[in-house]
């Protein structure tokens, strides 16, 4: 699939955002005032970024509000809803820590719930093609959960638990990675029973239908980024999980340095988790690019 | 909404037959001309006289060679539009409404005005029947020519699909496929038509029929042939003692060892 950067920032930063989100609906950190306002800052300025910046994918961007009529049967529907409703959900419940001094709990609750259920719906959009079977895996949603939530810990500066959720978001991604691999092999789609033919032997692609590219090619079958793929993945682990997974580990004095290792954890983070995304599009392989004798 | 019909009164659709096709690409053209100037928004080229040209095409041609594990090769033509699928994966994950399946005829069409250009049904389908037009940002796909079926403006023999109607070969046809009375459905039951990629669950309407199988000349059908001089197998006379001669002079001889 072709890698495209606003699709790439968008679950990223998103993922990130809504994870946070969850994270201050459920009070952790119980904050209040401006230390309050620069959290939702950081949440919503990740959670609203990422989904402006979903738009700029499409053909015709002023007409993404028919988006949310769907929801019965549509993913990417749902998560428009989803969204939505975290975002004023969340909205509410920051307007009462920031300048209320108080805590809605009910509406934080729902809040983090939304957040989650965004995320989820976000990883749906990809989960629920048949015709990419390596995001075709109940694995998908799971990494996009573990992801969120992992990042969200780092963000809150939830101490306890960000080391775990680190290390739990990171091995999901080697089996994601390790199942993924083998998926489409898998799938037991192949040129034969994309032609029909297979039985009457081993088909190979002659002749393809132009000679110049075309939109089916651009979009799925996306084998450039593939070049470095073992050396990403190695980055991406690296920079996502276990670098801020030893920078929160490290046993430092002074709570200065302790929040200057925390702000670095984050970035690497990001960069990490980024560059995941990167893979998760670039190694995903569309069924169509069998018809062109590709993969 | 896009939810799919659970069922609909007619299943219009087209049998495209691999053993008649001769991979002109008629249809190819004829689909692009019709669909360019009529129904929506026009089908797009970039960089048309370019290094790099590419265009909006809602019907492709492939061609593949199929090696079967004894015998010669055969070579397929293979065209490919949208299969109007009963179970249409493309209309389901649109966001929009945009994307639907007729409940009168089966055909699956994308209301251009509502389409937002995700691409998301382009991602959805198998078979790569959608390409978003980058000139018009909205998704292009097959629409059986709904356009020419039921236009009584046109002589009744064009009112079929464009592909349908040039193909000189007779390699196309359409029909109501739900009707099991229909020429379409007993050709699809006498030539064992068949599914793209059945294991997607998309439950195509279009079907395919495969290539009939070769001629298998196992016997002498030949009656003349006892009766003619044999091709000689192993040189004989001059041939024979020059043959002889020569392997025996040191060094590979390349070809047969006779």
């Amino acid at each position: 699939m072709h890698p495209a950067p606003s699709v790439i920032i968008f679950t990223t930063l998103s993922g990130l955002g809504f994870g946070l989100l969850t994270f201050l609906g459920l009070g952790k950190p119980e904050v209040t005032g401006w230390v309050a306002f620069v959290f939702y800052a950081i949440a919503f300025g990740f959670a609203v970024g990422g989904l402006l910046a979903s738009t700029f994918h499409l053909g015709r961007p002023e007409r993404a509000w028919r988006a949310f009529s769907q929801w019965k049967t549509s993913w990417l529907s749902r998560e428009g809803i989803c969204a939505v409703a975290a975002l004023v959900v969340m909205g509410l419940f920051a307007f009462g820590a920031v300048f209320l001094d108080t805590h809605w709990w009910a509406l934080g609750w729902i809040g983090a719930a939304l957040s989650l259920a965004t995320v989820f719906t976000t990883s749906m959009i990809y989960t629920q093609l048949k015709t990419i079977p390596r995001w075709n895996m109940s694995l998908t949603p799971v990494m996009f959960l573990s992801f969120s939530l992992a990042g969200g810990s780092l963000l809150a500066g939830a101490e306890a638990l960000a080391p775990w959720l680190l290390a739990i978001a990171g091995a999901v991604q080697l089996a994601y990675w390790a199942k993924g691999d083998q998926a489409f092999a898998t799938s037991g789609t192949d040129m034969g029973t994309a032609t029909g033919l297979g039985d009457r032997g081993t088909v190979r692609a002659f002749e393809p239908p132009h000679t110049g590219s075309n939109y089916l090619l651009r979009e799925f079958v996306h084998v450039v980024g593939r070049k470095h793929a073992q050396k990403l993945r190695v980055i991406a682990f690296a920079l996502g999980f276990a670098l801020p997974l030893i920078c929160l580990i490290l046993p430092v004095e002074g709570l200065m340095l302790k929040h200057l290792l925390a702000g670095i954890a984050v970035l690497l983070h990001i960069a990490g988790v980024a560059t995941s995304r990167w893979l998760f599009f670039a190694q995903a392989e569309h069924v169509v690019g069998l018809y062109y004798g590709k993969r | 909404m896009t939810e799919l019909p659970n069922s609909t009164d007619r299943k219009m659709g087209l049998v495209i037959d691999l053993d008649t096709c001769v991979g002109c690409h008629a249809c190819v053209i004829s689909c692009k001309g019709w669909n360019t100037e009529n129904y929506g928004a026009p089908l797009s080229d970039q960089n048309a006289y370019g290094a790099d040209p590419s265009g909006t095409f809602l019907n492709r041609v492939h061609s593949y060679e199929v090696q079967p594990p004894e015998g010669h090769a055969q070579l397929v033509h293979f065209p490919k539009s949208c299969l109007h699928c009963e179970d249409a994966p493309c209309v389901t994950v649109c966001p929009t409404g945009a994307s639907y399946k007729r409940v009168e005829d089966g055909i699956v069409l994308v209301n251009e005005s509502n389409c937002i250009g995700c691409g998301l049904c382009a991602w959805s389908c198998p078979y790569g029947a959608r390409e978003l037009d980058l000139a018009e940002g909205v998704m292009k796909k097959c629409t059986l020519c709904v356009d020419r079926i039921y236009n009584e403006n046109l002589p009744e023999v064009d009112r079929v699909p464009s592909c349908v109607r040039t193909c000189p070969a007779g390699a196309r046809h359409f029909g109501d496929l739900g009707d099991p009375d229909s020429d379409v459905s007993k050709l699809v039951a006498e030539r064992g038509g068949m599914d793209l990629m059945p294991e997607m669950g998309t439950k195509p309407v279009n079907k395919y029929l495969p290539p009939r199988p070769k001629d298998q000349i196992d016997d002498q059908i030949d009656i003349l042939a006892p009766l003619l001089a044999p091709v000689a197998e192993e040189p004989k006379g001059f041939l024979g003692w020059l043959d002889k001669a020569l392997d025996k002079l040191p060094g590979h001889s390349e070809g047969g060892s006779n």
